[in-house]
Order: C-alpha cells, then structure tokens, then sequence
C-alpha cells in the first residue's frame, strides 16, 4: 500500500491489515453533491443521490478507529456493521415498497476481511452478516438495482455482506483491488503451504488467484474499469467510475433480479455443467 | 455400514451424508441427484494432486416429508471438512433455485439443508465463495414461500460463508455437539491470539458457540438429542410450522441498539450475551 498519500493519521493500534482509506476516499468523491445521512454507526457511510435521473443510495463500509467493538476498526465488516447495513438497505426498500422505480443501491467496496474475535462469535456475528445479505438479496429481488464497485479488498465474510448479493460488479483495474475467502498469509498456515507455494498453485487454478485477471476470468466481474489511479482518483477516473454506474443501471432491467449471468465465466464450466445435470434429472425417468 | 444395523434411535451425527437426507426423508422416497454414479468431480482438486470424490462431498436428493416435496441438500463433514468447491457449491445453488421455480410455477416445495461445513474450499476458494453467494441468494428466494430449515448436528459444525447461509435459513435445528460460527476457532486464534480465542479449549469454544449456548441465545430454533428420530421430528415439526412471519436474519433493529449499549471493554460472557440476544429480538416476536 503506497503511505504517502494517506492524510489520516496512522492508527496506534498494531494490526495485519493497516486500514485502507479508498473506501472513504471514493465515497468522499462520488456522494459529492449527494444528500450525507447520518450515520447508524460511525463505520457505515450512507449518501442519497441520483445518476441520470435515477434516485441512489451510495453506501460504504470505512474504518473507524473509535469502532465500539475493537476488533472492528480497520474498516472490518463486523457486528454493528452486519445490522447497520440491512437498517439502510431495509430502509430502501420499506420507502420504495409501492413506487413503480426503485432505488438503486451502489456499494463501495474496500472491505479486508470480517471481524475476527471472542465478543463477535458470542455475540452470533454470523446472524449480523446474515442481517446484510437478506437485505441486500432481498432489495435486488424486488426490483432495486444494485451495483458494486471494487476499490480495494472484497474479503470473504465482509464481501458476502457487503457487495457479492449485486446486480452488477464493477472492479477498479488496480493491483489494490483483490477478491478473496482468505488473505494469503492466512491461507498458507491453514492450508500448511508457503506463500510461495500458493502463488505456484494458483498459477494454474484460477479461482485460489489473489489477482483481478484471474478473479474476471471466473466470470464475476461485469466491468473491469481502467482508472489513472484507484488511490488518488483524477475527475476523469471520477467521470470513467460515475459513467460505468450509469452504464450498468441503465443495463439492469426491471425483470433483472438474479444473478445466473455469473456462470457464463471462462472458468466455470462445471457450475454451469452441475445445473444443466440437477435440471435433466430434476423430474426424474 | 450395513443399513440394517441402525435402528431409529441411533446416532443422527455418526451417520454420513447420503445417510442423514434417507433418515429425513420419508421411507423409499428419497431419489438422489447427480449421484456418484455421474462421476461429477471436482475439476480443481485434481490439479492440485488431491483425491476427488464422485460426489464432491454434497449430497442432493428429491423426496416427501410428511408427504410434502422437499428437497435435501447434505455436505458430507468427512470430505475435505466438509468445504464447499465449485461442484458441491453449485449441487445445492442450483438444486435450491430449481426449488425457487417450483414454488413460481405454483408446487410447493420445502428445502433441508444438512450443514457440515467449515465453509469455503480453499483449494478452489474464489468459486466457493461466490457459490456461497448463490446459494444466500436462493435461500432468500425461497424462504419466501416455503421453510428452509438447517440442520447443524457436528461432529465438524457449521462454519464460514455457511454459517451466514444457516442464518438465512427460517428455522435452525442444532444438537450439543453442533457449533455454529463465522469464523473457525483456529483462524481466530491465529488472527487474533491465543488470549483473544484459545481453540484447544473445547469447554471454552462450546460454551461460546455450541449448540446449546446457541439455543439459550435464541440464535437457534431447536436445540435436540443425537438421534435419527429426534433430528427427522425436529424437521416435521419445522416444516409443519410454514413460513415464519419475521425471519431471524430481519430481526436485527433493536438488537443493533443493544449492542450499541453493550459494555465492550472486556469479553462478553456467554451468559450475559443470551440475555442482550434475547431482549434484543423479543421486540419481533
């Protein structure tokens, strides 16, 4: 991660994963001249707007040094971040129960990982995530367009929670932006195999790459964006990101709630060999 | 194992996959599909120099419960611990939106899952998650017109992006022996440290995440004894009860505010964590 060009001070606590800041950097930049709302919780950003016409809600999950759960702070998809995400989602499709239109929903993300630890397993943080993943499946299945876009990390539990329920992904072509169910010092001790050794493996077995190429050969990326720089964005790698938005909500129709247009990858043979098998077996001889 | 030595009392738990969809099933009903006679493996595992299995650890089957349509999806804990590849994640997507067709075509049809799982396969890690994705999204689906009930009986428990899918779920059904989590204990140890999760201690990681902890928190529907009879009626009676009017995964507003409210300076003991989860959902109920 490039250090000098991050203006918020470094935090005092001693972590894997430094936070990142595209996240708050991004929605900084694309809720400009959207409606801020205030926040549930400080780690949940939420801004109301349109693009071209059609009514948006712009949500990020960021860091928050001060988050009340502390293994929560590094922008971490956690506890309060699960529940706080289905409130603003829920809040969408409550409000936009009876119009013809619905509101789309466009999540920013930049998400290392869930939260790791004693009080979030007490305290079920798989039914918080749980909370996220309805909201966002069930706002997409009645009608809202959703859209992600990949600024940094999509990890694991924080990505199934915030961004992989989406109509549409957009991922920022950057070395930055990595899709993944477990970072790679953390796969190589569970999998007892070196760094190097994954690196090797992944070579030749897309779906273990940690890079972008690898992920959009699977067939879940819609939209592998070129910008000048994902860290410090130029207007015109605003106007590319903004453009790309529009481009895909214009794409999503109102019968377009599902997500079957991710089997159609390079790298999916089998997902899609696996279905058309369960159908012709289906109703049985 | 010879069939004919089980009788209806025995161990739900010490039974394997293909065993425990039979033990649910009304008798003679059960029709499997994608057997292993399809020889549908994983084409990931292979490369990497590990057996294969010609289920790929999933079992689907058609059948009656109670004379209802239903359909049972099994992981089998035994192959690679019960985690989810491209293939096994695929068999219960897809056996899961052909249930969401059936309910839109006017046939009602239930689903079981048997959870064993420690989640997403990190030799094929990115097709994992994202099958995870879709099987979140079918369960949302369907859970609109019939019951998605889990199961989680152990020995491997239910974890990762599944753990989140039994969350989704209308109802969880869990013995004892069952844990259910986000995150497995030794990745929190090793994320966190020994101090923040100590993964050997069992007594300790059963009284956070095991089945009956998990009951008294009202994170779960059913707390039951191992055996096959209790584990069958435990799903009749879920199945009988229909769709729930709130889901769990909906009931997060007040608990959010709890948390909120929650001391979390120090852990949260597992007694004081049932009596915030308790409250936090009764406003629902």
């Amino acid at each position: 991660m490039n250090n000098s060009v991050q203006t918020i001070p470094e935090m005092k606590v001693i972590h894997d994963n430094p936070s990142s800041h595209r996240g708050a950097q991004w929605f900084a930049l694309l809720s400009h001249g959207f409606t801020k709302q205030n926040a549930i919780v400080p780690s949940v950003l939420v801004a109301d707007g349109e693009y071209e016409n059609r009514a948006c809600r712009l949500i990020a999950v960021v860091p928050d040094l001060n988050n009340h759960f502390p293994r929560a702070v590094n922008g971490e998809v956690g506890l309060l971040e699960g529940m706080a995400l289905a409130r603003e989602v829920n809040a969408v499709v409550e409000a936009d129960a009876h119009s013809e239109t619905k509101r789309a929903l466009v999540l920013i993300v930049d998400v290392p990982s869930q939260a790791y630890g004693r009080r979030e397993e007490t305290l079920g943080i798989h039914q918080a995530l749980a909370s996220a993943v309805s909201a966002y499946a069930n706002a997409r299945q009645n009608g809202h367009p959703i859209i992600a876009l990949l600024v940094g990390k999509a990890m694991s539990g924080a990505y199934l929670a915030h961004g992989y329920q989406a109509n549409r992904i957009i991922a920022l072509s950057d070395e930055g932006v990595m899709v993944h169910a477990m970072g790679k010092a953390a796969a190589a001790r569970v999998t007892q195999r070196t760094e190097a050794e994954l690196d090797q493996l992944a070579a030749e077995n897309p779906p273990m790459a940690y890079d972008l190429k690898s992920y959009a050969s699977l067939g879940l990326i819609d939209n592998l964006l070129q910008v000048e720089s994902a860290t410090q964005p130029t207007p015109s790698d605003k106007h590319s990101v903004e453009q790309a938005i529009t481009d895909a909500l214009l794409d999503i129709k109102p019968k377009d709630t599902g997500i079957s247009r991710r089997l159609s990858g390079e790298h999916r043979q089998a997902s899609r060999q696996v279905r058309d098998l369960l159908k012709a077996q289906w109703t049985g001889a | 194992m010879n069939s004919t030595m089980t009788t209806k009392d025995s161990s739900f738990i010490e039974q394997s996959a293909r065993q425990r969809v039979k033990n649910v099933l009304d008798e003679g009903t059960m029709r499997e599909l994608i057997s292993p006679f399809d020889r549908i493996t994983s084409p990931w595992l292979a490369k990497q120099g590990i057996v294969s299995q010609f289920d790929d650890g999933v079992v689907i089957a058609r059948g009656t419960i109670n004379g209802e349509q239903t359909v049972v999806a099994a992981i089998e804990g035994s192959f690679q611990g019960g985690s989810l590849g491209e293939v096994s994640g695929a068999k219960i997507a897809g056996a899961l939106e052909l249930a969401v067709e059936e309910n839109e075509n006017g046939n009602p049809m239930s689903a079981v899952l048997i959870l064993e799982t420690g989640g997403v396969r990190l030799q094929e890690a990115n097709l994992g998650l994202a099958a995870i994705a879709e099987i979140q999204s079918a369960i949302v689906a369907l859970r609109r017109h019939r019951p998605v009930v889990a199961l989680v009986t152990g020995p491997v428990g239910c974890f990762g992006g599944m753990s989140i899918s039994a969350a989704l779920c209308s109802y969880i059904i869990m013995t004892r022996e069952g844990r259910l989590g986000l995150n497995g204990p030794l990745v929190i140890e090793q994320e966190a440290g020994i101090a923040e999760y100590n993964a050997s201690d069992r007594p300790f990681i059963w009284s956070v995440i095991g089945g009956k902890q998990r009951f008294e928190s009202g994170l779960v529907d059913s707390y039951i004894s191992d055996s096959q009879s209790s584990a069958r009626e435990a799903v009749e009676q879920y199945l009988n009860q229909g769709v729930p009017t709130i889901h769990r995964s909906e009931k997060y507003s007040d608990l959010l505010e709890a948390f909120l409210r929650l001391d979390t300076q120090d852990h949260i003991a597992p007694h004081d964590a049932q009596q915030v989860l308790l409250e936090g959902v009764a406003s629902h109920e």
